[in-house]
């Protein structure tokens, strides 16, 4: 296991490094200067050279690539170019309503799932067992933002439970007015990805009730119920913890969308304004801390696979 | 609960070997057919689109908002133009970014693929590790970033989801390759002295090309989701372009007094992409040996 962990380490810095570069690459293919985004249309060259002075664009590409990479090892993710705002505390700040939006749906997302994929697969001859199928098929054709209109709708609108978007000027002040806001978000998220995951819980569960242990398992006395506890969670897992991962990280990127359809205040309508407005630093510390998510949940998800299964522990290349 | 199954027979087990073979066929044939019935009813609607719509998607001579009635099947959004042909437009759009995506990231991401596997160990783990980070980011994410730097447009909309894409089937053909080039037949054509070309055109392709069209297959419905979501975040195809994502957006504010506004397209989505992925199932019952078991 150490080897695996050692080796899985440096992949994960590895892969911050080139993440690092694809990002500060692509936003230098960006259309004119970074320095635009400082500018009226009618700045006079002086202007323009002090403005590119000022965010570094004069330097060549690898002098402004290392000051970066230097800025960020001391923790420093740069001013906004707009607000002229520290861009560390304005992330932290939407991390305050992302994180528990991408946790909140994805945990309750899981519970879902697994009741889901397993009745769909155990009781796949029972007419509420297919309607599960017929659910997750659909999780992955019906696209996020449809199902938020679609809640807000029934329970914004027509019923008035809950608020249509928003989330309190206070912020965390009062946690039950911020949960209020939090609730259709979370439902949106939770519903798709739900379908999602339990796709791939339900094909875990049926290629587990096909094994060869669980049928010994049957044969010498022990129940459906004992026996997929006792043999099948530890085996049908690992496949769907491969899916959580990837899905985990999906929720906090993919709540941009969601964000958008509910007005949150969080990282991905930060991202949508950086984008528009062009503010490098912005999108950068947006990616940044999204990418360090991504990669650190994909390091514990192979982690976590290696735990639950040790067959996986011998294979030397542990990313292949 | 039902009864420990019946101690079989090696002749029974042969029969039920078979079975869910069979069975799986079927079910795999059923799918085929409700893919192409979905599919087929956007593409029908996007080539009469080309040559009839009931009103030009500039018109906005009907009331505002109207519900479905006999002028306009599903009613007119807030400026007053007819929903229905908007929809029809949108399948248009959205077959062009699925397929001109699907196709993009088809050849891209094989040409990556086969020069990954095809490479020497440290730079195809360069190119592994790098298509591993990508693969890290949903497919939406890269494409507004690539929207940023393009500008939103229908061209860049397709380059940007294609490109995301790209990786996925890159890192996929990188995999079957390799898995062919270990096959005794390409020892032995290299030992015969095929050369590398004669080996990836006569041997690797026409083996992995079946897995491959099931994925892509899959990805256009990933396409035609992540224009959606572009459009409807702004970052996609500019008016006059009707797209379902930018109408969803723009029948959201007004749900309440026009609903069919914000259904239609949603509905239209879900068609579209549930059809490809119907599609790409009851293709991969066919292609893919190893899934014919039952599933």
């Amino acid at each position: 296991m150490l080897p695996y962990l050692l080796r899985r380490s440096a992949f994960l810095v590895i892969s911050l490094v080139v993440a690092m570069i694809v990002i500060f690459v692509l936003l230098r293919l960006l259309p004119g200067d970074p320095a635009n985004a400082l500018l009226s249309i009618d700045a006079t060259p002086e202007q323009i050279a002090a403005a590119r002075a000022q965010v570094g664009s004069d330097q060549p590409l690898l002098q402004q690539f290392a000051a970066w990479s230097a800025q960020l090892l001391s923790g420093d993710l740069g001013v906004s170019y707009i607000s002229t705002r520290p861009v560390g505390p304005e992330v932290g700040a939407r991390l305050g309503v992302t994180l528990p939006l991408a946790l909140l749906s994805f945990v309750i997302a899981v519970v879902l799932a697994l009741v889901i994929g397993i009745t769909a697969a155990v009781k796949a001859d029972r007419w509420y067992g297919i309607v599960l199928s017929g659910f997750s098929q659909l999780g992955v054709a019906v696209p996020v933002f449809w199902v938020g209109v679609i809640v807000v709708w029934i329970f914004a609108l027509q019923l008035g439970w809950l608020p249509s978007g928003g989330f309190p000027r206070d912020d965390w002040e009062d946690p039950g007015d911020a949960l209020r806001s939090l609730a259709l978000p979370v439902m949106t998220i939770a519903i798709v990805m739900s379908a999602s995951i339990s796709r791939y819980v339900r094909s875990a569960t049926i290629d587990v009730l096909g094994s060869d242990y669980l049928r010994t398992a049957r044969a010498g006395g022990a129940g459906l119920g004992e026996s997929l506890l006792r043999h099948g969670v530890r085996n049908g897992s690992v496949p769907v913890i491969a899916v959580l991962g990837i899905e985990l990280s999906t929720t906090l990127l993919g709540a941009v969308v969601v964000e958008s359809v509910f007005t949150l205040p969080g990282l991905g309508s930060m991202l949508l304004t950086g984008i528009e407005q062009h503010d490098y630093p912005n999108i950068q510390g947006v990616l940044v801390i999204s990418t360090l998510f991504v990669l650190i949940v994909g390091f514990a998800a192979d982690i976590a696979q290696r735990i639950i299964d040790p067959r996986l522990r011998t294979s030397v290349s542990g990313n292949r | 609960m039902s009864a420990p199954p019946p101690r079989e027979t090696v002749a029974e087990q042969q029969i039920d070997a078979a079975a869910p073979v069979a069975a799986s066929r079927r079910r795999g044939h059923a799918t085929l057919v409700i893919g192409v019935i979905l599919t087929g009813l956007v593409v029908v609607t996007a080539l009469v689109s080309l040559g009839w719509l009931p009103y030009p998607l500039s018109d906005i001579s009907g009331g505002r908002l109207e519900s479905p009635n006999p002028a306009h099947v599903l009613g007119t959004d807030r400026l007053g133009r007819d929903l229905l042909s908007q929809l029809m437009v949108g399948a248009r759009i959205a077959l062009t970014v699925g397929a001109g995506a699907a196709l993009f990231a088809g050849i891209l991401g094989t040409l990556v693929g086969l020069a990954t596997a095809l490479a020497r160990p440290w730079v195809d783990d360069t190119l592994s590790a790098t298509l591993d980070v990508v693969i890290a980011f949903p497919v939406l994410l890269l494409a507004m970033l690539v929207v940023a730097v393009q500008g939103a447009s229908l061209g860049s909309a397709i380059f940007a989801i294609g490109l995301a894409m790209a990786a996925v089937i890159a890192r996929l053909t990188r995999i079957l390759a390799r898995r062919v080039l270990q096959e005794q037949f390409v020892t032995a054509a290299r030992t015969s002295g095929t050369r590398l070309p004669g080996i990836v055109l006569r041997h690797i392709l026409p083996n992995i090309a079946p897995t491959l069209a099931v994925a892509l297959a899959l990805q256009f419905g990933v396409a035609v989701l992540a224009e959606a979501s572009l459009s409807y975040l702004g970052l996609g195809a500019p008016p006059p372009n009707a797209s379902w994502g930018r109408m969803l957006q723009e029948a959201q504010g007004t749900v309440l007094t026009a609903p069919v506004g914000a259904l239609a397209p949603g509905i239209a989505i879900v068609v579209l992409v549930l059809g490809v992925n119907f599609l790409a199932d009851g293709l991969r019952e066919y292609t893919d040996p190893t899934r014919r078991r039952a599933r």
